[in-house]
């Protein structure tokens, strides 16, 4: 398999990786049929590493978040694949056993934030409780430090720990819901859309804190958006999602500078930016698929520029150019290299 | 002042004109006391929107901007300042009662004024309902002003099905919106807007909740409609990005306040107010070499209830001096042609 590429090209050569994901398929049973929400996910994460998850609503991005935690709907089946956290296989961990992972080692914090607040609770509570919950600490007044220093470490000061929720402006709150997803001091930090509700100044600085703490912590974390420009600022590589498949992953400055899938390049394209010169604005016509009955062959051929016959009937191999590959027949750059394996 | 304006020709004046708006919200007391307070949503704010113009409203949440799109719609009724409304026919000559003060309308003349101004909403999930078709959806507008025969209604509204992008029009008609991606659903909302053929749409934050691909879809479908039909829109965002591809001008609120304004390339090239310049640096950057130092500003927007009387930006500025603590709010000046700002330091 590509299991040699894959190691290799994890983290671009540094550090052995602390998370890696192989060949992870997941479905959901619904009366209109299997949804094929992820389909042969693989990457790698470095320890203290940034990883950007882009895709737009229904990619599979949450989903991907949601199995790396084992946080599944019952309608949810894993048809195959492996989540390799230090070497060992999280899939195949029990419920009790997955209770010294989850929170502990990865942690996530929520798409919409600001509402996984509970609003009868004084916020400082909640984080206490995430703590004892899971034996971090066990006496009152070290708990109370912890949250103490929690606070600190994202930026709220302590008077925060006596407030209700609603007492706080959404800035305040996204802070606190972090401080939650670090109580437990993970390795991995799992950030779905986190400043997608937030104004621009305070999305500015809830990424450069979180930035810092990373950079303090050692932490890594894995960003899922849909904006491209969060992505760009803020990652070290990049990993594109459409229909359920990762279809691009390499460092973030060469998926920029040169994307390979051409569903990358659309998704650059039409963004907009506020600086530099205006530059016409390309739009991607067409839906994604339904992923209950998905196109043969590649699953952007519908919506692709550059499909030939043969995207329409097999699947695209996995291309690649240093660091970078996409799954694609036909790569914008030419000296994008098949890479070995399956 | 209808009887001398009604047959002369002024295209200088311009569609909608907005002086000194106000809108206060009552904060409630305890029962049967009069309120604790006011919360100055829009105060004091001017502006002028020409025929087929874009003029965007950009700030964060809470500034402000919904309801200045709210008091135009005649959704809200302003505490004082006035609205004042000058459509015409398609060669820019007055119609008659073209002439309109949204809060004096009544009866037939406020159902004429909404035939002229719409709305989008924001959210293409929860403006439409569920249990309509997309038919329904379209020509209510229609059979509420009470224009054409049922059948007329049929081709009209497959015929700006056919505008917005849904062809073929027959396969759209009757389906629910359910059925409809969100895209597709915003492109309905837009073609509800737009059968009228009014002459101001007030958009707010259309495209905000749509992926990226459909965006860019929605918001050249907004300009083509615009420069073909000669709409002009208040088109209300958070985002300026956006706001750049889809205005002519941005005025930027802060805590019920326009800081400034400006036509959109030299606003972005040029700010001069602290508040857009801190927005402008705050923007994230599609490009990963490029560095973006941290916005100059600090603390975080407080809710503007009965705020003190000098600048509303001054305990967050970069620049306050003594003298803006003690000195009311700052006047509106123009700094350079069309380019207004209101601040003692710009």
């Amino acid at each position: 398999m590509a299991e040699a590429g894959g190691r290799d090209s994890a983290g671009g050569g540094r550090a052995a990786p602390i998370l890696r994901v192989e060949g992870l398929a997941l479905r959901y049973l619904t009366r209109q049929g299997d949804v094929r929400a992820l389909e042969d996910v693989s990457f790698a994460l470095a320890r203290g590493e940034s990883l950007g998850l882009v895709g737009e609503s229904g990619c599979g991005k949450t989903s991907l978040a949601n199995c790396l935690m084992r946080l599944l709907p019952d309608n949810a089946r894993l048809t195959g694949g492996e989540v390799l956290l230090d070497g060992e296989d999280v899939l195949l961990l029990s419920e009790d056993e997955i209770r010294s992972v989850r929170w502990r080692r990865i942690s996530l914090v929520f798409q919409a934030a600001m509402n996984s607040l509970d609003p009868v609770y004084r916020v400082g509570q909640q984080v206490l409780e995430a703590i004892e919950a899971h034996g971090v600490e066990t006496t009152a007044t070290g708990g109370r430090e912890r949250v103490a220093r929690l606070f600190r470490l994202v930026g709220l000061d302590a008077g925060v720990f006596e407030r209700y929720p609603h007492e706080l402006s959404g800035g305040m709150r996204q802070r606190a819901v972090i401080a939650m997803a670090l109580a437990c001091d993970p390795d991995i930090v799992i950030a779905d859309e986190p400043t997608t509700a937030l104004d621009v100044i305070v999305q500015d600085r809830i990424l450069r804190e979180l930035k810092r703490i990373q950079e303090e912590l050692g932490i890594s974390i894995i960003y899922i958006t849909h904006d491209m420009a969060v992505v760009a600022e803020v990652t070290d590589r990049v990993g594109v999602m459409y229909a359920g498949r990762l279809v691009e992953l390499g460092e973030t400055a060469s998926v920029f500078g040169s994307p390979l899938h051409p569903y990358t390049e659309a998704l650059m394209s039409s963004f907009p930016s506020v600086t530099g010169a205006k530059r016409p604005l390309a739009s991607l016509a067409g839906e994604p698929p339904d992923l209950a009955d998905p196109p043969p062959g590649c699953a952007f051929h519908p919506r692709c520029a550059h499909a030939t016959a043969l995207c329409r009937e097999q699947r695209p191999p996995r291309v690649g150019l240093g660091d970078q590959w996409a799954e694609c027949w036909h790569p914008l750059a030419a000296d994008a290299v098949p890479l070995g394996g399956d | 002042m209808q009887g001398d304006g009604e047959t002369v020709r002024t295209p200088d004046q311009p569609l909608v004109d907005v002086d000194g708006l106000v809108k206060l919200f009552p904060i409630a007391g305890n029962v049967f006391r009069k309120p604790s307070g006011f919360v100055h949503a829009v105060d004091g704010v001017s502006f002028r929107i020409e025929r087929g113009e874009s003029l965007g409203l950009v700030g964060e949440s809470g500034c402000g901007k919904t309801t200045v799109g709210k008091l135009l719609v005649k959704l809200l009724e302003p505490t004082s300042g006035s609205i004042a409304f000058r459509f015409t026919d398609a060669g820019g000559a007055d119609i008659p009662g073209g002439r309109v003060d949204p809060s004096t309308l009544k009866g037939r003349q406020l159902r004429d004024f909404r035939r002229q101004v719409q709305l989008i909403f924001q959210d293409p999930y929860e403006s439409m309902n569920p249990r309509r078709t997309i038919y329904d959806t379209i020509a209510e507008p229609v059979s509420v002003q009470g224009i054409g025969s049922a059948l007329d209604r049929v081709d009209r509204v497959a015929e700006i099905l056919s505008l917005v992008g849904l062809t073929p029009p027959s396969a759209f008609l009757f389906r629910y919106p359910h059925e409809l991606s969100g895209g597709q659903r915003q492109r309905v909302a837009i073609a509800r807007a737009l059968i009228l053929e009014p002459s101001l749409v007030v958009a707010d934050e259309p495209t905000s909740m749509l992926d990226v691909s459909s965006r860019t879809g929605i918001m050249s479908l907004m300009q083509e409609l615009a420069s073909g039909l000669g709409v002009a829109y208040l088109y209300i965002t958070h985002d300026l990005a956006v706001a750049r591809y889809m205005c002519d001008r941005i005025a930027v609120m802060y805590m019920g306040k326009i800081v400034e304004m400006a036509e959109t390339e030299e606003l972005l090239r040029n700010p001069l107010h602290p508040y857009t310049r801190a927005l402008l640096s705050a923007v994230p950057v599609p490009d990963p070499g490029h560095h973006r130092p941290p916005p100059a500003i600090s603390g975080e927007v407080t809710a503007p209830v009965d705020p003190p009387a000098r600048c509303r930006f001054y305990d967050r500025c970069p620049l306050a001096t003594r003298s803006c603590e003690t000195s009311p709010h700052p006047p509106v000046e123009e700094k350079a042609r069309g380019h207004v700002v209101a601040c003692y330091e710009a």
